[in-house]
């Protein structure tokens, strides 16, 4: 009986251990606005909070904003932090099976290549 | 009420009177090193007065202006959207032509905010009626309330928007007086970009203000005024 | 055919048209899908028609749905015996209706998969917000009243649950109609008979819908509607069409009287192309006129003439949303009285609508749920009238 518990135990964990852990493009990277892991765990209530905040009171929270989270880890590469597989946002939220509302509307560009893009 | 129960009450307020002197300075510092204030101020109202003897028949530089800084595609289709239009408007009696802009008004009693189901709709505490997309869930019951026709929705998915500005299918959206650009203390893009300055952009309340000194030297109308909305754009030459 | 049993024959006819249903409910379903992906550029609303077909066919669900109780009111308040005894019927249409009705309403939004931010964030001023309190209300007032009559336990609590469902509906309807009555901004709303008028409408859409049902209920079960019951009924629906007649009269002639509505009362009534032509052939003749005689001409009046009469009653009623809907938003606003005014927006014309196949089919979808909800619950449930052998009031 109990043999048989721990190999059910160890097939349960088995895709577990078996399914890497996301590779990410974390972009610049560098010093984070809060801890790495803390931010893991919290960055969808500073998201949801500061956008209330933003556009209802008009009190925009430049540090705890998208448009800063994208500044920093869209890739380096193509600009943004969802165009790929591996992209920032993209590869921990398919790894998590969560979707993403967020960009439906907002622009996963870094501003500064946007504008530089279109200043015609 | 015997002894314990009174000995308690006066427990029950002490503490709680000291919890608040404690916490009370802590809770003001963490906003002041947050920068938080209340927000936009009801002290200010934001306007236009748009001088239609300066506006051209013809010239559309308003609404190109506008489509460039909140990233709309310019097309006019029937399903596209236009946050401004230019209006060619004839005086059916005698034959005289003018030419303006319109766009959301930006009322003081916004019918779109009356009709509104979720409160997607609203109107900032300095007088810009905006839409909350995060909430609006497409039912376009504000386009149907706009007098204005001011309003338009999104029909089709889109990409590459403007990072300042974020839009997307299936929500309404109008003219948000450039909102982001205000909070940066500049002026909206069409007034930025009139040729002939007929667009002036400012505070309806601060007396000392470019617009307000103005309106209170001109003659300027409110379009649909018999429905009472106190608009916030207003015209002059009308 | 005629070696099967009646029996094994009707078992078979309800998979049938209940895989009927299912097929439409499943293309209505297909256009919702469609359209969540394309967005709404593939229905042919866009930025001048902002609510198209699918409104029309949800309202019509909405309103018909408060109207078929009146059946069941007249049975419980006013205790009329041959009323009473259709009133779960009536009652189990209600449900279906607005059930339809709704899902046709909440798919055709723009963000449907946000549907539960609708209930969490509430705004007291928006009538559509009263709206959704209006109408699980009415879900859950019927679904009692249902209860007090099927289980006998409840029988004492039925007058009581039959009172509120009357005084809900009335303010359902009322709810339906200050939709566009609070649009002062569009000249076809904004008018304070439109609650009671869509509360007379109603009365006829729904007593329209309630005896199509009954005729096939009646049919399925090879029985025939007492006469006495089918003339009193029918004497009803004339009455209900004329009251409705008087309320669409009434509101076309205060506007005709106020000049600033009359262009807009010309465009509707005289020039406005498939407007006119659909209220005055779809709606008063074909809807109103038509029906009226065959209900009360001399030798007309008989069981096939009352169906008739009552599926050109709805087929009218389609009509006449169309033209209120549709062609209340087609007549352009009058931004500057006295000027011709002309943008790229539509200003100063004629908007023009196409309605395209996936609005239609997701218009159906909604009719295919009230009647696979009618049909099912009829099998499995006793809803056929039990008429008392005889007739007390």
């Amino acid at each position: 009986m109990k043999k048989l518990f721990f190999s059910l135990l160890l097939c349960l964990c088995l895709p577990a251990w078996a399914a890497e852990a996301p590779k990410l493009d974390i972009g610049k990277g560098g010093q984070c606005v809060e801890d790495a892991q803390w931010m893991r765990k919290n960055h969808m209530h500073l998201l949801k909070h500061g956008r209330d905040d933003a556009v209802r009171k008009g009190l925009r929270d430049d540090k705890h904003s998208l448009k800063n989270c994208i500044e920093c880890h869209a890739s380096t590469k193509d600009d943004s932090a969802i165009a790929r597989d591996d992209s920032f946002c993209v590869s921990c939220h398919r790894y998590e099976a969560v979707k993403i509302d967020c960009f439906e509307c907002h622009s996963g560009k870094r501003k500064s290549a946007w504008l530089q893009r279109n200043a015609k | 009420m015997n002894e314990i129960d009174i000995q308690r009450r006066g427990f029950l307020k002490t503490t709680l009177g000291a919890a608040a002197v404690a916490v009370a300075p802590g809770m003001l510092l963490f906003q002041v090193a947050h920068g938080k204030s209340e927000g936009v101020s009801s002290k200010v109202r934001w306007g236009m007065l748009i001088d239609t003897t300066q506006c051209k028949e013809g010239c559309n530089d308003c609404v190109t202006a506008c489509n460039r800084e909140n990233g709309l595609s310019g097309e006019t289709k029937a399903t596209d959207s236009q946050w401004i239009r230019k209006i060619e408007i004839k005086d059916v009696s005698n034959g005289r032509e003018l030419s303006l802009p319109m766009m959301c008004q930006h009322c003081e009693h916004p019918p779109c905010v009356d009709v509104c189901p979720t409160a997607a709709s609203f109107k900032r505490a300095d007088g810009i009626v905006l839409v909350d997309k995060h909430r609006c869930i497409g039912c376009r019951y504000c386009m149907m309330a706009c007098p204005y026709k001011a309003r338009s929705f999104v029909h089709e998915p889109l990409t590459d928007q403007n990072p300042d500005v974020p839009r997307g299918k299936g929500t309404v959206e109008s003219c948000t007086l450039c909102v982001h650009r205000i909070d940066q203390g500049l002026k909206p893009a069409c007034s930025e970009a009139c040729p002939n300055k007929a667009i002036v952009f400012g505070d309806l309340n601060d007396a000392n203000s470019e617009i307000a000194q103005k309106l209170r030297s001109v003659a300027s109308t409110q379009v649909r005024a018999e429905l009472g909305l106190n608009t916030g754009i207003r015209y002059q030459g009308l | 055919m005629s070696s099967h049993p009646p029996m094994y024959f009707k078992n078979h006819l309800y998979w049938v048209l209940l895989a009927a249903g299912g097929l439409v409910a499943a293309a209505g379903m297909y256009a919702v899908h469609m359209m969540e992906h394309h967005g709404h550029i593939i229905s042919g609303m866009n930025n001048q028609i902002v609510w198209g077909i699918p409104h029309v066919f949800a309202i019509f669900l909405i309103v018909a749905a408060s109207g078929v109780l009146n059946v069941a009111s007249i049975g419980s308040v006013f205790g009329k015996a041959v009323y009473k005894a259709r009133a779960p019927l009536a009652s189990l249409l209600s449900i279906a209706m607005l059930a339809g009705g709704l899902t046709v309403l909440m798919l055709d939004l723009g963000r449907p998969d946000r549907i539960i931010v609708a209930a969490t964030n509430y705004n007291i001023t928006s009538v559509f917000a009263w709206n959704v309190v209006l109408y699980s209300g009415m879900f859950s007032l019927v679904i009692v009243y249902l209860w007090t009559m099927m289980e006998r336990r409840m029988n004492p609590y039925n007058k009581a649950a039959g009172l509120a469902v009357f005084v809900w509906r009335f303010v359902l309807t009322t709810g339906t109609g200050l939709i566009f009555a609070f649009l002062t901004a569009r000249q076809a709303y904004g008018s304070a008979i439109l609650p009671p008028m869509f509360i007379v409408l109603s009365f006829a859409w729904g007593l329209a819908v309630f005896h199509m049902v009954q005729t096939v209920i009646y049919a399925w079960n090879e029985k025939s509607l007492n006469p006495d019951i089918l003339r009193r009924k029918k004497n009803l629906l004339g009455v209900f069409l004329l009251g409705s007649l008087y309320m669409v009269a009434t509101y076309h002639l205060t506007n005709l009287y106020f000049a600033h509505q009359s262009a807009f009362e010309h465009f509707i009534l005289r020039d406005g192309g498939i407007y006119p032509n659909l209220f005055w052939w779809g709606y008063v003749v074909l809807g109103n006129l038509l029906p009226l005689a065959l209900i009360y001409l001399p030798g007309l009046g008989k069981e096939r003439c009352v169906m008739a009469a009552s599926l050109l009653v709805i087929l009218g009623g389609f009509a006449l949303l169309y033209v209120f809907i549709i062609g209340g938003q087609a007549f352009p606003l009058n931004l500057f009285p006295g000027f011709d005014v002309s943008s790229s927006f539509g200003d100063g014309q004629i908007a023009d609508y196409q309605p395209s196949l996936y609005e239609l089919l997701l218009g159906f979808g909604g009719l295919a749920i009230a009647f696979i909800i009618t049909t099912v619950s009829v099998r499995v449930l006793n809803f056929m009238p039990q008429d008392k052998p005889y007739i007390a009031d």
